[in-house]
């Protein structure tokens, strides 16, 4: 470990911009963007699954309500959305006394709870979209089975639905990371607040910002990677598709 | 629709060009980082005030200049002034050592400390490495006050970083934060007087060490601009002579 | 009624500075978009590189970082030449870009690479067959561009170019946090000064749900104008 860090001193000599308290910096801001953007992605993904089928139902007063949120959510900017539930939250009275303080708190769980409302809601239409487009030969066949609707949803839509959701989930998937920017807004020190400290700690914008664009684009391209091989794994059996 | 196109793209070039100026100055810009209450900040209505906007405007009239004042977060306000986008900063800019390298200062216009406050409740009456152990403590983001509290107890309490003054007083009001560190004035103007809150400061001003706090509030220039700065500085010590300046002293900080 | 505490007039401002910024930005994109789109089919490998190169980094990268960059680093890049013009040739111009002009040119130039996608995927849809009818009625390229090409890319792209627009709309969000007033800032100006955060920003949110609802409208009878012929 000393090693590691006599290396880096001796690396990182004579520059003012790249130096040890920088790395860690940037460092500690790769660590919030990941926790950020992943758990909110898993939590999205979660609420995503029955908000779509909610969405897909033929009664509206069941559908309705979910669109009414997907629109909202999808139709302004996560920065609006994320300034009223970081600062919207404070006006509650009482919050500071109950609770739920401790989470809203930290500046990390609004911006937690804005992402994954955010992300839920456009995972929600994609997985409405490859729901609407299961074949109806398919359903036909379930239901002469003697499938009922609930078994018809587990076996057969939702299945062959999340493989069609992949490649644009995965645009998903970057478009959050991408969106994850913004919180640097509300003082949490992810990659862009890092860069910003360093920014304004050196008045100089290239290095920093050029370093952690180039960070953000190995993290772009190591998840369209990962999709493509999900995709080839998974959709091996279809045929080809110009998607 | 093509034409239209067209059109719009050479109008944004001309836009462009139309402020493109020789170097030598009838019309000064001003960056400013707003708000920042009683330093400098807009009225719901929109207009800009504050000590540092008038003794500003004062300053220009004096030089027989125009004025324009433009907004710029703080974070990115001397970056803005070598890149152009305006010839002089005026707002509540502390000089020292590190600033000069970049910039050049007239001489300095007043003296602010810095002050720790907190509200009533939090129970410590200094600040120190004790003290603060474990706390949030929150400062604007590049500030002298960001710097001191990064470097001297960035290994005991969380630093929250914040664009504007403002939002770090919304979180202090939000309990989000527990201390906050930022100019003495500001201090008393948006805590200690407001009517929301029981904030009081912790401790005594500060201003050591020098290397941090300075030497008072100047106006900054790029480094070439040495003959607008003489102009800035001449003027000045007009101001103070006739009692202009003292006139705008009174009205923000009262005697 | 919403007491808006004086901020009325300048939340109106801000949304008139939105709308301007998102439509000049669009105009911008369409354009570099356009252009991208052709670079990117061209046969010329250095055009097609440096296409490539601009739509995969520029999609690479957060939106704001871009913005971050550009806005601060790029008047310092143009002032590197114009200090180069002046020391070297004693030609003493210089020219700022006002925080407006830099927020067009930033969100222009990184949505120019959305679109170039956009447009370079409808252009593949046009029929072959058709621009080898046109060529075989004796039209030149650039006659076959505009008649055949252009027209009918278009029916293709825009689906597209209208979800380009409401990510775009969206974007212009982002301004506010480097200093440009769109009624984003005016809004978090007034909550953090009155400490009344949803009285100004659930307005604002309500008006950019407004300006996508009126958009979307007008890209559904843009999207019929140019299906004429082809039914639904």
């Amino acid at each position: 470990m000393v090693d590691v860090n006599a290396w880096l001193n001796d690396l990182l000599a004579g520059n003012k911009i790249f130096t040890p308290a920088t790395m860690a910096h940037y460092w500690e801001g790769l660590v919030t963007t990941t926790q950020l953007v992943f758990v909110s992605l898993i939590i999205g993904l979660v609420l995503a699954v029955p908000l779509a089928i909610m969405r897909s139902s033929k009664r509206k007063w069941i559908s309705l309500p979910v669109y009414a949120y997907t629109y909202v959510f999808r139709g302004t900017p996560l920065l609006i959305q994320l300034y009223i539930i970081y600062y919207g939250v404070v006006f509650f009275d009482g919050i500071q006394e109950s609770f739920l303080w401790p989470i809203f708190r930290e500046a990390f769980y609004p911006a937690l709870i804005a992402f994954t409302l955010n992300t839920a809601a456009y995972t929600t239409e994609i997985f409405r979209g490859a729901i609407k487009a299961t074949s109806k030969g398919e359903i036909e066949a379930a239901r002469a089975y003697g499938m009922s609707e609930s078994l018809l949803m587990r076996r057969i839509v939702i299945p062959s639905a999340f493989r069609r959701a992949l490649p644009a989930y995965g645009n998903e998937v970057i478009f959050m990371l991408h969106a994850s920017a913004i919180a640097s807004v509300v003082t949490l020190m992810d990659l862009t607040g890092a860069a910003r400290y360093v920014y304004s700690r050196f008045y100089t914008p290239f290095e920093p910002f050029l370093f952690v664009a180039l960070i953000y684009l190995c993290l772009t391209f190591a998840i369209l990677f990962f999709f493509r091989f999900l995709e080839k794994r998974l959709l091996a059996h279809l045929p080809s598709q110009s998607a | 629709m093509k034409k239209l196109l067209s059109v719009s793209l050479i109008g944004l070039a001309v836009a462009a060009a139309s402020s493109a100026q020789a170097r030598d100055y009838d019309h000064v810009r001003i960056g400013v980082d707003v708000p920042y209450v009683p330093m400098e900040y807009r009225t719901p209505e929109g207009e800009l005030t504050g000590f540092d906007i008038e003794l500003g405007n004062a300053l220009c009239d004096e030089i027989g200049v125009t004025c324009e004042w433009i907004e710029q977060e703080w974070d990115g306000i001397i970056p803005g002034l070598l890149a152009r986008n305006y010839d002089a900063v005026m707002s509540s800019m502390t000089i020292n050592d590190e600033r000069r390298q970049q910039v050049l200062f007239s001489e300095p216009y007043i003296t602010m400390p810095s002050a720790w406050f907190a509200p009533a409740s939090l129970g410590i009456d200094e600040a120190n490495e004790e003290t603060l152990d474990g706390l949030t403590i929150g400062v604007q983001r590049g500030t002298l006050q960001d710097n001191y509290v990064t470097d001297n107890f960035g290994s005991v309490a969380d630093i929250s970083r914040y664009s504007t003054a403002d939002d770090m007083v919304l979180d202090l009001d939000a309990e989000r934060l527990d201390i906050v560190f930022l100019d003495y004035p500001i201090g008393q103007a948006t805590l200690i007087e407001s009517e929301d809150g029981d904030y009081t400061q912790i401790g005594e001003q500060i201003t050591e060490p020098k290397e941090y706090f300075g030497d008072g509030f100047g106006i900054a220039f790029r480094q070439r601009d040495e003959a607008l700065a003489e102009r800035f500085n001449e003027a000045l010590a007009t101001l103070k002579e006739n009692g202009t300046f003292e006139e705008i002293h009174s009205r923000y900080f009262g005697e | 009624m919403l007491d808006l505490q004086g901020y009325g007039p300048r939340l109106i401002e801000g949304a008139g500075v939105t709308v301007q910024l998102a439509v000049l930005s669009l105009l911008l994109a369409v354009f570099l978009g356009l252009l991208t789109a052709i670079a990117k089919m061209s046969r010329h490998w250095f055009l097609h590189r440096i296409a490539t190169l601009y739509t995969t980094v520029i999609r690479g990268v957060p939106d704001l970082v871009l913005m971050l960059l550009l806005f601060y680093g790029g008047q310092i890049g143009v002032n590197a030449i114009s200090d180069m013009l002046y020391d070297h040739f004693d030609i003493d111009i210089y020219f700022s870009f006002d925080a407006f002009a830099a927020g067009v040119l930033t969100i222009g130039f990184i949505f120019g690479a959305y679109m170039g996608e956009t447009f370079r995927g409808a252009f593949m849809a046009v029929d072959n067959g058709q621009i080898e009818a046109g060529k075989a009625y004796g039209m030149s390229s650039v006659l076959v561009f505009r008649r055949i090409r252009f027209p009918q890319m278009m029916r293709h792209a825009l689906p597209g170019l209208s979800n380009n627009w409401m990510v775009l709309l969206k974007t212009t969000a982002l301004v506010s946090v480097i200093g440009l007033t769109d009624m984003v800032r005016v809004a978090a100006e007034a909550s953090r000064a009155t400490h009344e955060p949803f009285v100004f920003l659930v307005p604002v949110a309500v008006a950019y749900l407004l300006i996508a609802s009126v958009t979307e409208w007008i890209f559904a009878w843009l999207q019929k104008r140019y299906n004429v012929g082809y039914g639904e």
